[in-house]
């Protein structure tokens, strides 16, 4: 069984996902990153593919892609460095990236790679649906890898239920309209929005990012999908860290206490 | 046929790859845009903007020095005479128009040498709407004249710090903007790139470059088409909007004029098809400059203009396709090929201009063609380039 199926069979409530940038702050910290954020009590870690033209990120995690690309982290390294993490890691991984990189790298051997090292699923911000579902679905299950998609305050009604009609992971709900790290805090207006697809009794389990950073704001998303995903705050928690492991699992353990 | 597919693509290349925040910005532009476009209203305000505020049509002059010395018949497009200094005005005023029908009050763009800052904050103060214009920092220095008139015509810089922090990090940028604020803003794209629908948008407010050579060159020459037509390309506007209604038309040889920089194989070039491989940038999948793994790579161009790693997807399409022929001129070489035109013609080009009066240089023609070569831009912007080469 999937493993993001297996975490969303078992657990409705305060699912956290975890996004770092792979190769950052420094390239060998990739895999002690994930073994840091799974101690600290994580539900979900999402590798953060580094990519040069990060489009729907903000100052936080495009600074973080350039020092992992600096230090010389690429698709090849990266699988590399993940052979054997699931000798340490059991919760469920997913894969986030521009899709650039990965049609370079042969979009079948990024699949195939991803089953081989134990990926559980999907993220690709750029990837359209209809080009999905045209072009990279079947290969996609035929690798068992869950594809995510991302909603805003801007989808339409019509457009979530496609959305929830074509995935079998989790809905990505992108909390406001803006690019990563750009809001923090959660506003009324927002809680309408969060209300409006609660209402909506979508199948598909829903993980509410972009602006949540501690544990209020945890607990708000919380209330209103079934936990969150918390990206630039964490990036900004491990950015001159002096000990990575403490720090993230301090950090993790203040956000769901 | 050379055209646009329903799904957005030439061949290849082309469609929309953005992040789902963009989705409902992109659908509402791709159903609305040809049927508002396709009105008498939007016609009727758009022809009467192209000729009283533009200055349309523009003049196609026989350039009887040059021609001598060339030894074909050498005729220019005069878009450096559209207000504002260059042809990206055409599109600015289409856009605009469309952008106030689609009830957006507010307007982003990005800028490489500020041709098209400036269009776009002309247009806005012509319609009185915010006007929010995004430039790589390394621009905003290159380009200083065009930055003053952007603040004069009530435009907010933004100055892009990112990457090269030229063209490519601006239009990362204002992408980032539009995602912040999909609902109340329109985005001005300046060239024949971006997602569907922007690139055959762009090339059809554009295409009205084509149109009038076709009947301008009956009037001097008794035929609608050139044996050649030459045009610069960074993104491609440009090119695409005087090759337009000579797609299909594959007796007339389209040219397209990319910057080597400091030469192809310096690693300092934007020569995007002799450098570049099939990827996705800015929402399209085109020809674009970038390493092994994916990563683009910051191109390089003495002119701000040309200066992007990407190309429109036609332009990739033509290039696949062998219907463009693709040179690549040095930075030097397009220096000295502004002062010529200086000289010769008594007309300062830009400098991306300058770099399609250098092919003259390096295609075989026949004694007497017909060359049609479209004079993008004037120079006053580079002034300040052309004092720091000084080589005059």
């Amino acid at each position: 069984m999937n493993r993001i199926h297996y975490l969303f069979n078992t657990k409705k409530e305060r699912v956290l996902s975890i996004y770092f940038t792979a190769g950052f702050p420094h390239l060998e910290d990739t895999v002690p990153t994930m073994e840091a954020i799974q101690a600290g009590g994580a539900d979900v870690i999402e590798i953060g593919v580094p990519y040069s033209d990060p489009i729907a990120d903000g100052p936080t995690i495009q600074d973080s892609n350039m020092i992992a690309l600096g230090n010389g982290m690429s698709l090849k390294k990266l699988f590399q460095q993940l052979i054997g993490f699931r000798t340490k890691i059991h919760v469920p991984v997913v894969m986030m990236g521009y899709l650039n990189p990965i049609l370079q790298f042969g979009m079948e051997e990024f699949c195939k790679k991803c089953k081989e090292v134990g990926i559980d699923g999907l993220i690709l911000p750029d990837l359209p649906m209809q080009q999905y579902l045209e072009d990279y679905k079947n290969l996609f299950d035929a690798y068992g890898l869950v594809n995510t998609f991302l909603i805003s305050p801007a989808t339409s009604e019509k457009r979530i239920r496609e959305i929830d009609e074509n995935t079998n992971g989790f809905i990505y709900m992108v909390s406001s309209n803006s690019i990563t790290g750009a809001k923090t805090g959660i506003s009324e207006e927002q809680i309408t929005y969060f209300e409006r697809v609660q209402a909506m009794n979508l199948k598909n389990p829903r993980l509410i990012g972009f602006g949540i950073s501690d544990s209020e704001s945890f607990s708000t998303a919380s209330n209103y999908g079934n936990g969150a995903i918390i990206g630039s705050a964490f990036i900004k928690t491990v950015k001159g860290s002096e000990n990575l492991n403490k720090d993230i699992q301090n950090y993790i353990q203040q956000v769901i206490n | 046929m050379i055209r646009v597919d329903e799904k957005g693509f030439y061949g290849k290349f082309g469609g929309a790859y953005i992040p789902e925040m963009l989705h409902p910005n992109i659908e509402e532009l791709r159903e609305n845009y040809e049927a508002i476009v396709a009105t008498k209203e939007f016609q009727d305000e758009f022809q009467s903007l192209l000729r009283d505020f533009v200055g349309r049509p523009t003049p196609l002059y026989f350039a009887a020095r040059m021609s001598e010395k060339y030894g074909a018949k050498i005729y220019f497009k005069r878009e450096d005479l559209c207000h504002t200094g260059a042809h990206k005005v055409n599109n600015t005023v289409g856009q605009i128009i469309l952008a106030k029908k689609l009830g957006k009050k507010r307007i982003i763009a990005e800028t490489g040498a500020g041709q098209h800052g400036v269009a776009t904050a002309t247009v806005c103060a012509l319609m009185g709407m915010d006007c929010t214009i995004y430039m790589g920092e390394l621009d905003i220095q290159r380009q200083r004249p065009n930055v003053e008139r952007m603040r004069i015509l009530g435009a907010k810089i933004v100055p892009a710090v990112s990457g090269s922090k030229t063209l490519k990090d601006a239009t990362n940028e204002a992408m980032r903007a539009w995602i912040n604020d999909p609902v109340g803003t329109h985005y001005i794209i300046g060239s024949v790139v971006g997602p569907h629908p922007y690139p055959e948008m762009v090339a059809r407010f554009q295409s009205v470059i084509s149109e009038e050579i076709k009947w301008q060159l009956k009037e001097k020459e008794g035929r609608e088409n050139p044996d050649a037509i030459i045009a610069c390309v960074g993104g491609g506007s440009n090119a695409a909007g005087s090759f337009y209604h000579y797609y299909n038309t594959p007796e007339v040889r389209l040219i397209a004029v990319e910057a080597a920089g400091l030469g192809v194989n310096s690693g300092k070039s934007a020569a995007t098809t002799a450098l570049g491989t099939p990827g996705i940038l800015h929402g399209s999948k085109t020809l674009l400059m970038q390493t092994e793994d994916g990563q683009v790579v910051e191109p390089h161009s003495i002119s701000a203009g040309l200066d992007y790693p990407g190309i429109g997807p036609v332009h990739a399409h033509l290039f696949d396709i062998g219907r463009s022929e693709f040179v690549a001129v040095e930075d030097e070489d397009a220096m000295k090929a502004g002062i010529e035109l200086s000289r010769m013609e008594g007309i300062i080009p830009a400098i991306e201009t300058a770099h399609a009066i250098h092919a003259l240089n390096m295609i075989e023609y026949r004694k007497d063609d017909v060359i049609v070569i479209n004079l993008s831009g004037r120079g006053d912007k580079d002034l300040d380039t052309y004092i720091k080469w000084g080589n005059y």
